[in-house]
């Protein structure tokens, strides 16, 4: 297929661009096959260069023949072009309804981009699973790492290396994929240093109505613990939800068939009720109202804190069973790729330090989101704006980054990372010319050999110019547990997401600008110091009085 | 002391308000001016101490087996849960608090007993901190437009005016008068902030006592002056801080608004702010909301819409937004009243001049700020803030209320105001704690009659003398910020709920590490450096010229990082969760060595039913523990001398 074919009308002059917080543009807007750009081919304004799968929905008005698109986009932004001529504006809207719904995988930007940078190191090659395990070796020989999904056969969605206990051979875990959801056999997510507990994460058991039982997945289970010791279980459903599950093949574990492990229920929304949420927060902040009464009770209709608070509450759970009682962990919810993964992320965002600096976040990303299966290519294909009803896209990911904004708003300098890289993060998941987040699975990205043909968005990141303008001022290593407050008071808006083209962030941007300065002002002053010191020494030692006895 | 029917109970239980499962087993101390719970834990001296006039109400619960409960609230929001094994124990407690929180007399307040190590001469100057003349030039006057009137030397013509006003030029005393009569209380028309660069002003007064079609000549040719005296403008806006249907129900009684018709080129505004007991009733609720174990999301936030208090923080921040445009932008001057003009109008006013005048955005500025709009214009201190016990329907958070809209401000403008939110909590907390005379009684005359400048210390001295600790480190004087007038959003969006003033003793709710106090420590840092850098560079110099022996200094080091200075005790807040498991997870037998002294899993919850996995998260760690360990957390120490003064007077 050609973009061509889809372009009817590449070239539009006299288009007029409104932004938010921006001046009014008028320029020529171009469509390419993935972009829609504005330039006004003036030095002093900034081009507008928007990515066609970035836009989440459009609109159109028409007043007399000047018509108007409306473009509301996956990262929350709206922004309107007033096109002269109809037949033109009818061509445009229809252009990009087309582009920016493209189901083809191979067509996206990032198997069209080519990097305007030097990649300094291949962000492809930078968290393999086989490196990751090495930390783990160094820590613990009860652990291996396996090859059983190597051709991705036993399980779709795991990556063809799992770390696994030492004693369970691949023939055990085949057996236990079957009896898991998707075939996502328990395998290890977190290693806890301090006390050799581990977190778990899988699949729900599918033991049906009748209860069905595997001896092997009890075994496998059982193998993780220390002699003498319990575990838990979280179940990310409600009781209620999990019986449910049974009716259609899966369920939990019971506690006879379990005996030395607890199991503990929560209730982290399924996906689709996510998505609902998200939907209703981005109307309530876009009300035009101003009414205090309104604004409250559809922020609480949305429900999107009420999810941000189970979320985080539930990891904290899973971080206190592991470090403040001493007891190994399995997390799972139904299919173990969403609330699965929200939970067993944030809680080593809590009790690994390493997981707070930049590298290491990028780490945690890779193995518990990409490498782990969650399907980014379907949660993410809508954002809150899209008028189409949603198949499989849910806020998954987002609502995990919310999370960690809140532990981090509470503890603001013990991440190397700012708030502008979990945006960042939003931002790519959604819509990209890296190909890290496409795809489904790493068998997925396997297939479209998205290493070979597309550049990782890590590849990007990881240059001092980027690294440095990700990092947070107020960062000192801080090598504790950190435990946040859940209570409602403690957890606020998201602001840099959700209210970001709502309200100009000038002053709060001076404020943080007024940070950086207080504290490089402060290295200048202790490098000046610090020089003169020196130099102090240097001449007394110089001098030859100083050597008289 | 004679209400003091117990001076000392031994067991008591102090519970910890989120989660009673956590106690602490001490002492109760009643002196004459504070509660102190000393806790008997051996090797820590560990002490809460409250204020008798900080305590709003005493509640005796019913009594169980374990003891009698008796609940305390505060008026600086903290709330103590005591359990006092005997009940007659508890009731004589309970009587005695009930007394000594409600003193009948302004000499039983804490103020006349206050004495800190501070000698007479030195307290008389506390005093003398704080000129409102000073401000009064600061804005230019008197010049040809405005004067210093003598008419209300002596309280004569409006008792709860201060003795010094400044009037129009034109207004004689017969119009001033004239008008005062006019006027409920006798709260004519004076000026409240003045703009030099283009001659606008904001004056304030009470309702006029129009009824249905009252006319007063004098009060009309007061506003005519006021008109007059803005050159350059050809109307002036009179607004009315009410909702329209509370100032036409007035006009029933005598009282009422301006009818446009009789005023010459006055343009009529109504700002729908509602009056005192429907602010009280709001705060109350939204109290309730912050008291709730365990809320979820939706019962806070719906807890908070239907409280309305984050709708009438609004209106007021809309209100003084008005007013700062009408004479900012449209160099328009403003007559700003309400019913007797001490609330309402106050708030307007004051929140007006914050945003006009970066002066009131700085740490002094904003002290003259509240003795001039607020202490000398007569809001009713003692009674909105029941400093003594009178009729609870005088009672209301106004001044709250103010402070919580500069919070507002500084949370959309961090660069903007040289103070920090402890600044506001600080003043807010004193205003009710009558430990200093500045707030106490309702008008300036009765201040005078009290003798408080002779008999009492000010506030005002006590925070610029500790001023380090209430500057905002992000605060430049040059900044672009700090300029001019502040343009802030109302969108409802905007308004964020107060945690750290009304949730402010659930230690565990605040963000663990401050960049505020990590930035005071890196300025601090920096001063030091500025000052090496000095010393190094004439020592270098020194050495050069004359290449002469010199004794080397002994450096300081900076090998310590400021974090470690700045949150040597939030880290260790840091290291203890709190309970997400709503009490389920029982102690376990390999709990960690080195810090498990934090958590306390009480071992008689050994619940294991599936149906115990509730949802809920209540606020249950080792957070409050540490917190009271920690000798920087406790305010009473912050809170000057109070400790030293309480055991001198018990």
């Amino acid at each position: 297929m050609e973009f061509a074919e889809l372009i009817k009308t590449p070239r539009v002059d006299g288009v007029v661009l409104h932004r938010p917080f921006m001046p009014i543009v008028e320029g020529t807007l171009c469509l390419t096959g993935h972009h829609l750009i504005l330039s006004s081919r003036q030095d002093n304004t900034e081009e507008l260069w928007l990515l066609h799968s970035n836009i989440d929905s459009i609109e159109k008005r028409f007043v007399g023949s000047l018509g108007s698109i409306i473009v509301k986009c996956k990262d929350l932004r709206v922004i309107q072009l007033d096109i002269p001529g109809m037949e033109e504006c009818l061509n445009i809207a229809s252009s990009i309804e087309t582009l920016s719904t493209l189901d083809s995988v191979s067509l996206m930007y990032p198997f069209f981009y080519r990097p305007m940078f030097e990649v300094i190191e291949d962000g492809w090659n930078s968290f393999l699973p086989q490196d990751a395990f090495k930390d783990l070796e160094s820590m613990t020989d009860e652990w291996r790492l396996s090859e059983v999904n190597k051709d991705f056969t036993v399980c779709p969605s795991y990556p063809p290396l799992v770390a696994v206990p030492k004693d369970v051979d691949d023939d055990t875990l085949r057996k236990v994929a079957t009896f898991r959801h998707g075939g996502r056999f328990p395998v290890l997510s977190y290693y806890h240093k301090k006390n050799g507990m581990v977190m778990m994460r899988a699949g729900q058991p599918l033991t049906g109505t009748n209860g069905r039982r595997c001896k092997e997945d009890e075994k496998l289970i059982n193998a993780t613990l220390r002699p003498g010791k319990r575990g838990y279980i979280i179940d990310t459903r409600t009781i209620s939800v999990a019986q449910q599950a049974k009716a259609r093949g899966g369920g939990f574990e019971s506690e006879a068939n379990y005996p030395q492990w607890r199991r503990i229920h929560k209730a982290i929304e399924r996906s689709n009720v996510l998505q609902e949420s998200l939907i209703k927060l981005v109307e309530a902040c876009n009300d035009q109202s101003h009414n205090m009464d309104r604004w409250l009770s559809k922020l609480e209709a949305s429900s999107w804190q009420t999810n941000v608070k189970e979320i985080l509450t539930t990891a904290c759970l899973a971080a206190q069973c592991i470090d403040r009682e001493g007891a190994s962990v399995l997390v799972h919810g139904t299919e173990g790729a969403d609330s699965t993964l929200q939970v067993t992320s944030l809680a080593q965002i809590i009790l690994d330090p390493a997981c707070r600096t930049i590298k290491g976040f990028q780490g945690l990303v890779e193995r518990e989101w990409l490498q782990a299966g969650h399907p980014f290519q379907q949660r993410c294909a809508q954002s809150a704006y899209s008028n189409t009803k949603p198949r499989q896209e849910a806020p998954v990911f987002l609502l995990f980054l919310d999370c960690v904004w809140q532990i981090l708003r509470q503890f603001p300098c013990s991440f190397e990372f700012s708030e502008s890289f979990l945006v960042l993060l939003f931002e790519h998941a959604y819509a990209s010319q890296f190909g890290t987040f496409l795809g489904n699975s790493a068998a997925e990205r396997a297939k479209l050999s998205l290493p070979e043909k597309t550049v990782s968005l890590w590849s990007w990141v990881n240059r001092p110019q980027e690294l440095e303008r990700l990092t947070n001022p107020l960062y000192e290593a801080n090598s504790l547990v950190i435990w946040p407050s859940v209570a409602p008071q403690s957890l606020l808006l998201w602001e840099g997401v959700f209210l970001r083209w709502n309200r100009s962030s000038k002053c709060l941007d001076e404020a943080y600008e007024e940070m950086v300065h207080i504290i490089e002002y402060n290295k200048e002053l202790q490098n000046k110091v610090n020089t003169l010191r020196r130099q102090l020494a240097q001449l007394e030692t110089e001098d030859p009085l100083l050597h008289t006895p | 002391m004679e209400h003091i029917r117990l001076p000392k109970v031994e067991n008591v239980r102090l519970l910890d308000r989120v989660s009673p499962r956590r106690r602490r087993v001490g002492t109760l101390y009643l002196t004459a001016t504070h509660s102190i719970f000393v806790e008997n834990e051996s090797g820590m001296r560990n002490e809460t101490w409250v204020l008798h006039s900080l305590v709003c109400n005493v509640e005796k619960q019913a009594a169980s087996a374990s003891g009698c409960p008796l609940l305390i609230h505060c008026k600086n929001f903290q709330v103590l849960q005591f359990v006092i094994s005997r009940e007659r124990e508890c009731h004589d407690v309970h009587l005695s608090l009930q007394r000594l929180s409600q003193p009948e007399r302004y000499e039983e307040l804490y103020c006349f007993s206050y004495k800190p190590n501070i000698d007479e001469e030195e307290r008389r100057q506390e005093w003398d901190f704080l000129d409102l003349k000073a401000d009064y030039s600061r804005m230019g006057l008197p010049n040809s437009l405005w004067k210093l009137s003598p008419v209300n030397q002596h309280y004569k013509v409006s008792d709860t005016y201060p003795a010094d006003l400044f009037v129009p030029e034109s207004a004689t005393p017969p119009v001033i008068v004239g008008s005062s009569k006019f006027r409920s209380r006798g709260r004519f028309p004076a000026l409240s902030y003045y703009s030099k660069e283009n001659h606008a002003a904001i004056c304030r007064s009470s309702q006029p006592l129009s009824g249905f079609s009252a006319r007063c000549l004098e009060d009309e040719q007061m506003l005519e002056a006021i008109l007059r005296s803005n050159p350059r403008s050809d109307f002036m806006y009179v607004v009315d801080t009410r909702p329209k249907l509370n100032a036409i129900a007035n006009r029933a009684a005598g009282k009422g608004y301006e009818n446009e018709d009789n005023y010459s080129n006055i343009k009529f505004q109504f700002i729908g702010i509602e009056n005192i007991h429907v602010m009280r009733n709001s705060q109350q609720k939204m109290l309730e909301v912050c008291e709730l174990r365990s809320p979820s999301i939706s019962d806070f936030l719906e807890g908070l819409e239907s409280s309305g208090w984050l709708k009438h923080i609004k209106a007021v921040l809309d209100a003084g937004i008005f007013i700062a445009k009408a004479v900012a932008e449209e160099g328009v001057s403003v007559l700003v009243h309400c019913s007797d003009g001490w609330d309402r109008t106050a708030q307007v006013c004051s929140v007006a001049s914050v945003l006009l005048d970066p002066y009131y955005r700085s740490l002094k500025g904003f002290m003259v700020l509240i003795e001039k709009d607020w202490v000398s214009f007569g809001h009713k201190f003692s009674h909105r803030c029941n400093h003594l016990v009178g009729d609870p329907k005088e009672v209301s958070p106004v001044i709250d209320q103010f402070l919580e809209c500069v919070w507002q401000l500084m949370e959309q403008f961090p660069c903007a105001f040289e103070f920090s939110e402890r600044l506001l909590i600080t003043i807010h907390s004193h205003i009710y704690s009558c430990q200093f005379g500045n707030f106490i009684g309702n008008n300036q005359r009765e201040r005078i009659e009290l003798g408080l400048r002779e008999r009492t210390h000010s506030l005002w001295s006590y925070i610029w003398t500790n001023r380090a600790d209430y500057i905002n480190p992000l605060y430049r004087p040059n900044h672009s910020q700090t300029q001019g007038l502040l343009r802030p959003s109302t969108a409802p969006y905007c308004f964020k709920f107060w945690s750290g003033l009304y949730n402010r003793f659930d230690r565990g709710m605040h963000p663990r590490q401050s960049v505020e106090d990590y930035l005071r420590a890196i300025q601090e840092e920096t001063q030091q450096l500025e000052e090496q850098l000095t010393s190094h560079k004439e020592k270098i110099t020194q050495i050069e010229q004359e290449q002469e022996w010199n004794v080397t200094s002994k450096e300081t080091t900076f090998d310590k990082s400021p974090t470690v200075w700045a949150l040597g005790n939030d880290l260790g807040l840091a290291n203890t969760p709190q309970d997400y498991t709503g009490g389920f997870i029982t102690s376990s037998p390999c709990q960690p060595k080195a810090d498990s002294s934090l958590i306390l899993l009480p071992k008689d919850l050994n619940q294991t039913s599936d149906s115990n996995f509730s949802n809920s998260s209540d606020q249950e760690s080792g957070i409050a523990d540490v917190s009271c360990r920690s000798p920087l957390s406790e305010d009473s120490t912050r809170d000057a001398d109070s400790d030293e003064a309480a055991y001198s007077a018990a």
